[in-house]
């Protein structure tokens, strides 16, 4: 940069110094309980925003001090660096287990596991079903992008049929590799599931839903009837191939028709009665 | 207070977790320690504290993972195949510095292998077992009243040094009913307010369970880290028995219940005039390598006897460091010496090394 150009940018600074001394109301931004540091994520990718709901929820309901994250092995797995929570770092599909061991220990405490659809789909099918099945008092944030990131891109459990990725390259064939696993579905019918949904972020309708459904769940872990779990339609740009845009238009398209968002189980009318109190 | 009971080895160990101040077990059924987690499921919900049965043993540990990161004292017990599905989440607790007591009441494999007793675990239990560098602290009780011992000692030193603990048993400790005697204990006041994660107040920044360490310089600083821990261990916890080593000019080496049947080969070798002592690690890591070299000149013969096909002689060998010829005598797949085919062996090689 020639000295030149150097005294422009400080003339810019300087103007720019200038309006901050204007009265300017803060319409928006980030959470408290969100450390403010610079994210891993990929640009575009769903985690940072849901990272974002979730840190805007425990913000809200001023339950920092009652919070405990898990997150195992996925993109995620450093969620820990970003939520200003007490949070335990768990082995790839774990997380269920761990937040049982938690949750068993201090009852009163809100547990949340944050895990992707390898991890829970695959590797921890067992003990997702299992937690749920005993009805554990804990939230399971699942975010589903139907292909494993942290690695790279390879074929997850979820993956749409005929979607290529590294270990599909011909696309995903169910005669070889079976159909895409539909986790909620699977889970609701299990007495020990409460309140069981789906939702997606690629709008702004969208976000305002997932939040609704991740503080609904975080609100009846309090009357400890059971597992809620919040699936939510992530996306891959670095994996997909697409750019950000791109990826809000293939989870409308695509993600949802295998995945459509929507309430799958609802808590009975006479469960909630007392969620006020509790 | 001290009671005195006659007990199974399995359920003395439950027993024992109890009054140790044992706030969660998580367990998973299998032969031959399927009695601890009966025990518990009977009592710990009548005396307080959490008992869950899991849906594997990598649930369980999994579990004790959540608890122990929590700051609970928790533990969970298994056999063989069930310790090795626990090995990865053992490799993680290590990495992220969590207290912890693992049981395993070994039966003989590989594989499926057989109910019965075995040391075949020893490898798998002081050399690493899952991936990475890593160290358990290893107890080996020899009798009914040492599978209650330990779990006192294995809580202790598991929160002394935030790492996990491996109490290896077998089945024969597990099922003989022994006498056995609880002393009054008091668990010592462990501060884990620094890292364990029961909800961040705002007075205090956030506390986090981990062995992540993607850089490579931090991953090497957290190794040397814990070699410290480890290499502290090696200097403090070394524990071991010595029969009849003043005058010795043989010695057994055995652990466990190989030690047992020791005991009475010594005695049948003494009564031919033999000179001939035992050395029973207790801690099979840290191991008593140290007594070992120091006996290493006054010995003639080093006879390793164990339920395997020959581990533990390997670290023998390391100990004495070529002072003193080392051999190995064992059986496997569930079968025992007699003190008689223990006694007789070492006569042959005495024999055999006197004639060569
Ligand atoms: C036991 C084990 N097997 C495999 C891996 C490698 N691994 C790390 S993350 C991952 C998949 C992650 O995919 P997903 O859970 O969908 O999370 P995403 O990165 O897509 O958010 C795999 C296979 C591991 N860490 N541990
Ligand atoms: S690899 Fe995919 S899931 Fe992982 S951060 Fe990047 S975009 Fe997100
Ligand atoms: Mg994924």
């Amino acid at each position: 940069m020639t000295i030149e150009e150097r005294s422009n940018i400080d003339i810019i600074q300087e103007k720019d110094n200038n309006i901050i001394g204007e009265p300017y109301e803060t319409v928006y931004q980030k959470p408290g309980t969100l450390i403010d540091v610079d994210m891993h994520y990929c640009p575009g990718c769903y985690h940072s925003l849901v990272h974002k709901l979730l840190m805007e929820i425990i913000e809200e309901m001023d339950i920092q001090e009652q919070t405990i994250g898990v997150a195992p092995v996925g993109c995620s797995v450093f969620a820990y660096d970003y939520m200003d929570i007490d949070m335990q770092q768990a082995a790839h599909g774990r997380a269920a287990a761990v937040a049982t061991g938690i949750k068993r220990l201090l009852p009163d405490k809100y547990v949340f596991t944050y895990q992707g659809d390898g991890d829970l789909a695959a590797i921890g099918i067992a003990e997702t079903i299992h937690a749920i099945n005993r009805g554990e008092n804990i939230l399971i944030v699942f975010i589903n992008n139907a292909v494993y990131g942290m690695t790279s891109g390879q074929m997850a459990p979820t993956t749409l049929t005929g979607m290529q990725t590294t270990t599909s390259p011909a696309g995903r064939d169910t005669n070889i590799h079976g159909h895409p696993i539909k986790i909620s579905e699977l889970v609701a019918p299990l007495p020990g599931a409460f309140y069981v949904t789906r939702q997606a972020v690629n709008n702004a309708n969208g976000v305002r839903r997932t939040k609704k459904a991740l503080q609904n769940a975080f609100n009846y872990q309090r009357l400890k009837k059971g597992t809620c779990l919040v699936e939510i339609v992530g996306n891959c740009p670095s994996n997909w191939k697409m750019t950000p845009i791109e990826c809000t238009g293939f989870v409308e398209e695509q993600m949802m028709k295998t995945f459509p968002v929507g309430d799958i189980k609802l808590p009975k009318a006479e469960d909630l009665k007392n969620l006020k109190e509790a | 207070m001290t009671e005195t009971k006659l007990m199974k080895g399995n359920e003395a160990l439950a027993e024992a977790a109890i009054l140790a101040g044992c706030d969660a077990y998580f367990g998973y059924p299998i032969t031959p320690q399927s009695e601890v987690l009966e025990y518990l499921a009977r009592e710990m919900p009548v005396r307080g504290g959490v008992v869950l049965q899991a849906e594997s043993e990598v649930a369980s540990i999994n579990m004790v993972y959540g608890a122990a990161g929590a700051g609970f004292r928790a533990m969970t017990s298994s056999s063989s195949p069930g310790i090795s599905l626990m090995q990865e989440c053992i490799s993680y607790m290590a990495g992220a510095e969590l207290p912890c007591l693992v049981v395993n009441v070994n039966r003989a494999g590989p594989g499926l292998g057989t109910i019965q007793p075995g040391q075949g675990d020893y490898f798998q239990s002081v050399k690493g077992g899952g991936h990475g560098d890593y160290k358990l602290i290893v107890l080996a009780p020899s009798s009914v009243q040492e599978m209650a011992d330990h779990v006192f000692l294995g809580f202790d030193l598991a929160d002394k040094y935030r790492n996990p603990v491996l109490l290896l048993s077998d089945g024969a400790i597990g099922q003989m009913m022994e006498k056995v005697q609880f002393h009054a204990y008091q668990p010592p006041r462990v501060d884990k307010s620094s890292w364990a994660t029961i909800g961040k107040p705002k007075t205090r920044s956030r506390n986090y369970i981990t062995s992540l360490f993607i850089q490579p310089e931090q991953m090497e600083q957290h190794n040397q880290k814990l070699e410290a821990k480890f290499r502290l261990m090696r200097e403090n916890e070394v524990r071991f028995e010595e029969m009849n080593t003043t005058d010795a000019e043989y010695l057994f080496v055995a652990y466990g219940l190989s030690a047992r049947i020791c005991q009475k080969a010594m005695d049948i070798s003494r009564a031919k005039g033999i000179k001939v002592g035992l050395l029973r690690p207790i801690t099979l890591f840290p191991y008593p390598s140290k007594r070992l070299a120091e006996l290493a000149p006054q010995l003639k013969l080093v006879l390793s006897v164990e339920l395997n096909s020959g581990q533990m002689v390997e670290d023998v060998r390391l100990a004495v460091n070529g002072k003193v010829p080392v051999e190995f005598y064992g059986r496997m797949g569930g079968m025992m010496p007699t003190p008689e085919s223990i006694a007789e062996h070492l006569e042959t090689l005495i024999k055999y090394h006197h004639d060569n």
